[in-house]
């Protein structure tokens, strides 16, 4: 908890008291954890397993925290469906009356809403046959790919001390690489796939250079540049989408010619459902990740400027070439699952909406996975869930697709305060208290 | 608490050299007075480029020859370029620098115009001027909402959902109760409403404001879009056919040719946004309430020290700051379309890159506002006449403005010293 420029008798407070900082258990995080363990007193007698087990329980750990932000969002989301429904919302209006009435129609409402958020995304009791069983669980890897790598990109940074906003821009960069080597390289296959995978990271690389070079030569706030580069990214795509040699020679709307066969992802369970090689390719990710930060020097390089810069600089670190390679993998990261994009399953041709939400939403999965490699992966996990069980829910409850958006904007921001769900629930205050997941710094 | 501000100590200390900033901005302007007077030149037709003074063909006009128009302008660009160069006494440079770059504008348009279609080689002033006010009327209340959080150091990324919220609620409550003014009130509401959510985690929770403001847009876009569905979608008539503010004509000032039709027969949208910037920008520098939010966002210790309360103060201009977006997105639903998913789309982002590109300022904000929405309305123009420059490279312009901005190669950009950092009293 060193304050990083002292001099400028900066704002940043240390907590005064050690009263604040217990009270506060969203103490300290990613510095608590890349220091030692907290240092407990010696416990008179050692509790048993089961009698742990539930004193952190109703603790404020990140597990409960994570789980009661779920539910809170859950709930919130049952409400702003009942309140837009007017036969349901009829039914409050004689509630006093017969409150029955108005209990059944919301929970008759929620219920298939959320029991077809489930069936479309984990598992379908009334599925018959393998195909159908696993085409929940399929559907759900589909949509986790991607975000595991943006989820990943943005986390990355993070740690550096970065925020990436920019794994949007990247991921567009990288969706438009990856097609064009798809579609304008003749390769054989095998190598064809590599080469546009590979394209695609290049895209994002570069789109992650220009804000890292920026930050470490002109100190220019990455996030401010990132959210710019977004948009020219997006730009650069509907203009290129209409190009001749790239354009679709049978179509007259904003449609790329599609990616050959021989560079698209196999699928993994058959042609009937659409999980791919992607999958495979972001638990790589995830696993190189975590071995890059936790076992490589410049992993180990990369916290010690996310914790500290100035510290990290006297220790003879350069930072500024930290800030760019940080940048770089990150935007490497964002641009391979933007050619999960276009090489997998869910396209297989350039449009202006072809990188979806991707880049964003890894904002979300990043903290939600605690800026953490396999958090992230889990976060992905159960972000991708959402979306192939929101398009369920659309489709057989007719609940709008954008819940899913704000039960995943809410999970976040209900993951992000910590505080206010130990508040809600009077949650006891954990252990060791590593549930901060924000990195508090100005422009 | 942990906060990890990264200072700006990753610069490295420039050794300036003889490439000080102004010989830079020289040289820059000396290569695109070249590039117009050569390119613009060579590629500009011998037709005459015609600017009427109206809303069409008809009427008086500014005339020049193509090719003599924009080599003309072009060799003003390098006459400024090469003043700059030269060393002209430091208050000329930002006189000389803007002649400079409208001269250039002018070249580029000179050979636009002239290369045009047949019949098409004339360019409406008061189309122009007031397509580019009507563009740039979201980014100004967008920017202003920008200023009144940043400045008392709550960096406010949230304007897009802001405005987005303001726009929805508008529509969904003028439309109920059929009262314009009902609407404008409750999309001022429904921007305060994202406004005090972004307060209250980031000053009460101390979550990081960015993270929040990005949430927070991801939260407005999911809302507004689910009960578009639901509601707006399912029964038109009901929920999304809010009454529209009519265009009021300002008398004597309606008048003023080119101008008066341009500026002064708008709603009132156009209006409140000219005159909030004239009162943010007097209340910030002039009144106790505005020396009192500066130091907020610049050394909040400090004002503690004075007795100011700090939160308080963020409190009530991040409040303010949602009120004033809500309103701007009240400028589309309640003055020019009906509610759609998303209809925001990015320009919560573009007022904020007009934030920082007016330096923080409600002026600043406005000229870059201005700027932004005169690329804007130039795309659509040349669009219309079938121009070679594709449109999307002209939408780009205010990112890479914003970018070059910060970079420093356009002057020192500073946000105040403590934007974006939680202040806790201790």
């Amino acid at each position: 908890m060193t304050n990083p420029n002292p001099p400028s008798g900066s704002p940043d407070k240390e907590p005064a008291t050690e009263a604040q900082a217990a009270q506060n258990t969203l103490g300290n995080t990613e510095r608590a954890e890349s220091a030692t363990t907290p240092t407990q007193p010696a416990p008179d007698r050692k509790p048993s397993l089961g009698q742990l087990f539930l004193d952190n329980l109703w603790a404020a750990n990140t597990f409960t925290v994570t789980l009661l932000s779920l539910v809170l969002a859950a709930i919130v989301g049952a409400v702003l469906m009942i309140i837009s429904d007017p036969d349901v919302l009829a039914t409050y209006s004689y509630i006093t009356a017969r409150p029955s009435d108005a209990i059944n129609s919301s929970w008759t409402l929620v219920s298939e809403a959320y029991g077809n958020l489930f069936k479309g995304s984990v598992f379908d009791p009334d599925a018959v046959g393998f195909q159908a069983a696993m085409s929940p669980i399929s559907e759900t890897l589909t949509y986790t790919a991607p975000l595991v790598f943006t989820g990943l990109s943005v986390a990355l940074a993070f740690r550096g001390g970065l925020f990436n906003i920019g794994a949007q821009g990247q991921a567009t960069m990288g969706v438009i690489l990856a097609a064009l080597a798809g579609f304008l390289l003749p390769l054989p296959p095998g190598l064809h796939l590599l080469v546009a995978v590979l394209a695609g990271a290049l895209g994002g690389a570069i789109w992650g250079f220009i804000p890292g070079i920026l930050k470490a030569r002109t100190g220019a706030h990455e996030v401010i540049n990132t959210i710019m580069l977004n948009y020219i990214a997006v730009y650069f795509l509907t203009w290129l989408i209409l190009q001749r040699g790239v354009q679709d020679p049978n179509r007259t709307d904003a449609i790329s010619r599609p990616v050959d066969a021989s560079a698209q992802l196999p699928r993994l369970f058959g042609d009937n459902l659409r999980a791919h090689a992607g999958i495979l390719l972001a638990i790589l990710a995830t696993w190189a990740v975590a071995w890059l930060l936790n076992r490589s020097t410049l992993g180990f390089e990369l916290r010690a400027v996310g914790a500290n810069p100035d510290a990290a600089r006297t220790a003879g670190i350069s930072v500024t070439r930290t800030y760019v390679l940080i940048m770089v993998f990150a935007g490497v990261l964002a641009g391979l699952g933007g050619s999960n994009m276009v090489l997998g399953t869910t396209a297989s041709a350039l449009t202006p909406l072809v990188v979806a939400q991707i880049g964003f939403d890894g904002i979300l999965v990043a903290l939600l996975g605690r800026v953490k490699p396999w958090g992230v992966a889990l976060a992905a996990l159960l972000f991708g869930a959402l979306q192939a069980g929101g398009n369920r829910m659309q489709s057989y409850s007719g609940i709008s697709l954008e819940l899913v958006t704000v039960l995943q904007a809410l999970i976040v921001i209900f993951i992000a305060a910590p505080a206010l769900v130990k508040a809600i629930f009077q949650l006891r205050a954990a252990r060791a208290a590593r549930l901060q997941t924000s990195l508090a710094k100005g422009w | 608490m942990s906060t990890m501000a990264v200072p700006e100590v990753a610069v490295a200390p420039v050794d300036e050299g003889f490439w000080t900033r102004t010989r830079k901005a020289g040289a820059v302007l000396l290569a695109l007075g070249l590039l117009g007077a050569v390119l613009f030149g060579t590629l500009a037709t011998d037709q005459q480029a015609r600017f009427t003074l109206s809303e069409d063909a008809a009427g008086a006009a500014l005339e020049v020859n193509g090719t003599l128009g924009a080599i003309l302008f072009g060799v003003v660009t390098i006459a400024a370029g090469a003043g700059v160069l030269a060393g002209l006494p430091k208050r000329w440079f930002t006189l000389v620098l803007g002649v400079g770059l409208v001269a250039f504008v002018l070249s580029f348009l000179c050979w636009q115009v002239s290369a045009a279609p047949a019949g098409q080689n004339f360019m409406p002033l008061v189309n122009i001027i007031r397509g580019t006010f009507i563009l740039a009327l979201p980014l100004i209340f967008g920017a202003l909402a920008g200023v009144l959080c940043e400045r008392s150091g709550v960096v406010n990324v949230a304007i897009e959902g802001q405005l987005l919220m303001g726009a929805f609620s508008g529509a969904l409550f003028g439309s109920i109760s059929g009262n314009v003014w009902v609407g404008l009130v409750a999309a001022a509401v429904g921007g305060a409403f994202i406004s005090l959510l972004l307060a209250v985690f980031a000053i009460r929770y101390l979550v990081d404001q960015v993270v929040m403001g990005i949430v927070l847009n991801l939260l407005a876009v999911g809302v507004t879009g689910f009960l578009y569905e639901r509601l707006m979608q399912t029964d038109a008539q009901r929920y999304n056919s809010a009454p529209r503010f009519s265009n009021w004509e300002i008398p004597l000032l309606s008048d003023i040719p080119v101008l008066g039709p341009a500026l002064f027969r708008g709603n009132i949208f156009l209006y409140l946004g000219l005159l909030l910037v004239l009162v943010i920008h007097i209340a910030l520098f002039r009144t106790r309430w505005g020396l009192r939010t500066r130091s907020v966002g610049e050394h909040p210790t400090a004002a503690d020290t004075l007795g100011v309360r700090v939160l308080g103060v963020r409190y009530r201009n991040v409040l303010l700051a949602g009120l004033v977006a809500g309103i701007g997105g009240a400028s589309y639903t309640l003055a020019l379309y009906s509610f759609t998913k998303n209809m925001i789309g990015g320009k919560g982002f573009i007022a904020l890159a007009a934030l920082i590109f007016g330096r923080w300022s409600p002026t600043g904000a406005l000229l870059a506002a201005l700027f932004f929405g005169f690329a804007d309305q130039l795309a659509t123009y040349l669009g219309a006449i079938n121009s070679v420059i594709p449109s999307q490279f002209l939408a780009m312009l205010p990112y890479l403005a914003t970018i070059l901005a910060v970079a420093g190669l356009v002057g020192k950009v500073r946000a105040p010293a403590a934007d974006g950092k939680p202040y806790i009293k201790g």
